[in-house]
């Protein structure tokens, strides 16, 4: 089998997040960069198929140069080899990026292709049914369980209240929820490995983004709220708030 | 100025057409009246879909375009896609508004990749910037807001649910109706959704509920979020979980709210043992308003709670599902 995972290097937004001087982005200074979480179940998922149905797991990102690190993550979990498309554009249209790595990916003959089903920060959870509508093959999101087989996948995906039931054949797309399953850890014996598996580099040319970002501001203070008292004594007070000031009850 | 606006709508058999469809619909108008004239087209699809126009009309649409097929009783990712193309392509909105449902959200990314249109998620807020639609929207844990412009037309916009007026209800509105003849292809066809399993349907998805109580790793243990069943229950509440409820097993992964769950902005978010770590605020910090219930008095979840109370869960919940017993 021929499987692909996508992965992005994403901010670890733990710490304070402040917007760039340009005031369209956020300044990444002092920011540490992480594997986005939602393709830690991607690359797993990708893994447990390949230890299923055999073949080669191939990751691949887009993004600059630092975003090998988040390739070589997932070498150390255990894919076999890396693709870094190459470009130093901040890239906040999820068209744009789609079209990139549909490009890539067009004409090349994959099973199955993960993804997680967003990245974080721009948290936009598009680009893995993107890439499946521009390439013409089947794409689910959001998904929680997952079958693959030679013939096709089945599985279910998230939905209010429930969960839907699907199937398709492959070539396939799916972008998967968290808790699809348990990412492995990167142990040490696999990041050694990693070191040895190649990551091809490619410089990639985005085409004009249709989505764009004019402004980014903080978002208005919350007002201050107050502690009403402790334990049970604070109850009457509360529901009287909530139904005479708040009015939410 | 006149401007088009088309929205997606869908009807839920027992309930009527979704709150969040009636959202995206209050929306529409109140763009069309910004802009002082255009129209609002509402489609619908649906295994039934014909018997709909005069209900979307009351609810704020102008025109009704409805594809019907025994398949769309249950949701057809393509053939619901092919839907709203051929929506878009009679009616040419400058906009097209999905509520931020499931299906939504599965579906704004497809018309955007068929139609080559620009598609933003979690919208809070449209607005119109001279004749360009402009949308707001939260990133990074909700820590910055982003205003969007879309540099093509239709510009896509999924709604975060619960944050849109709906439209008063006006029985005397007339719309035109218009029936969609679609052409499926083969790739249309090619993903199936073979069926669907509720869980409790009572008690309303954390994603779209109005009220809702929240519970985290200082429930102790699993048993305890028995007592949020019961408070959700007086209170009409869907139930939500930090990460650290959903990590150590208690509750499914669906209820939980944050950066890698989901982002709800309800009348009242109850966080009850959640001591307000940054990506569970991520997911909450839009609620109109907050109280947290936590033993301890430094937790930062009192610092963006409206109002706090400082005690055991296990005393202070049972108290609470007293007293609002006592009002009812």
């Amino acid at each position: 089998m021929n499987i692909i995972v996508f992965v992005k290097q994403v901010a670890d937004t733990e710490a304070r997040v402040q917007i760039a001087e340009n005031g369209t982005s956020i300044d990444t200074r002092d920011i540490n960069f992480i594997l986005n979480p939602f393709d830690e179940f991607a690359v797993e998922e990708a893994l447990r198929t390949r230890e299923k149905l055999g073949g080669q797991v191939t990751a691949i990102s887009l993004g600059s140069e630092s975003a090998a690190s988040v390739i070589r993550t997932a070498l150390a979990m255990g894919a076999d080899q890396g693709l870094l498309l190459k470009t130093d554009l901040q890239c906040d249209d999820p068209l744009q990026a789609a079209r990139a790595l549909a490009a890539e990916i067009a004409g090349s003959e994959f099973d199955v292709a993960f993804f997680g089903k967003q990245a974080v920060g721009n948290d936009h959870g598009q680009v893995g049914i993107l890439v499946a509508e521009l390439i013409g093959v089947p794409g689910i999101s959001m998904v929680s369980e997952l079958e693959v087989t030679p013939d096709g996948v089945r599985g279910k995906r998230e939905v209010e209240g429930g969960t839907e039931s699907f199937e398709c054949s492959l070539p396939a797309v799916i972008a998967t929820q968290k808790g699809l399953n348990e990412p492995r850890y990167a142990s040490l014996k696999g990041r050694m490995a990693a070191k040895k598996k190649t990551i091809e580099e490619k410089e990639v040319s985005l085409a004009e983004p249709v989505l764009v970002v004019e402004a980014c501001n903080y978002p208005p203070q919350r007002e201050r709220g107050r502690i009403l008292g402790q334990g049970t004594e604070a109850v009457p007070e509360l529901v009287r708030c909530l139904r005479e000031e708040a009015k939410v009850i | 100025m006149s401007i088009n606006i088309l929205v997606f709508t869908e009807f839920q058999e027992g309930e009527g057409f979704k709150k969040s469809s009636r959202e995206a619909l209050g929306a529409a108008r109140r763009i069309v009246d910004e802009a002082g004239g255009g129209e609002v087209s509402a489609v619908a699809v649906s295994d039934k879909a014909a018997d709909f126009p005069s209900t979307l009309a009351a609810l704020g649409a102008d025109k009704v375009l409805c594809a019907e097929r025994p398949e769309f009783c249950v949701y057809s990712p393509g053939g619901y896609a092919a839907a709203v193309v051929a929506a878009v392509e009679l009616v040419k909105p400058a906009a097209v508004l999905v509520p931020g449902t499931a299906p939504g959200k599965d579906l704004a990314p497809r018309v955007s990749a068929r139609l080559g249109a620009p598609a933003a998620t979690d919208c809070v807020a449209v607005e119109l910037d001279g004749d360009k639609i402009v949308a707001v929207r939260p990133a990074y844990t909700g820590k910055v807001q982003m205003r969007v412009g879309f540099k093509s037309s239709p510009a896509i916009l999924c709604l975060r649910p619960n944050v849109f007026m709906p439209e008063p209800e006006d029985k005397s509105r007339n719309a035109e109706t218009v029936l969609l003849n679609l052409e499926l292809t083969e790739k249309d066809l090619a993903l199936k959704i073979t069926g669907l399993e509720k869980q409790d349907s009572e008690r309303p998805d954390v994603a779209e509920a109005d009220l809702i109580v929240s519970g985290g790793r200082g429930m102790r243990e699993p048993e305890g979020f028995r007592l949020l069943e019961e408070l959700s229950k007086v209170l009409g509440a869907g139930i939500g979980a930090s990460r650290a409820a959903v990590d150590a097993g208690w509750r499914p992964h669906s209820d939980q709210v944050g950066q890698t769950g989901k982002s709800v902005s309800p009348s009242l978010y109850v966080a009850c043992g959640i001591s307000g770590a940054v990506q569970h605020l991520a997911g909450m910090i839009g609620s109109k308003c907050i109280v947290a219930i936590n033993k301890d008095p430094e937790s930062p979840i009192f610092k963006v709670a409206n109002y706090g109370v400082v005690g055991d869960v296990y005393q202070v919940l049972p108290a609470l599902i007293e007293e609002l017993k006592k009002g009812s």
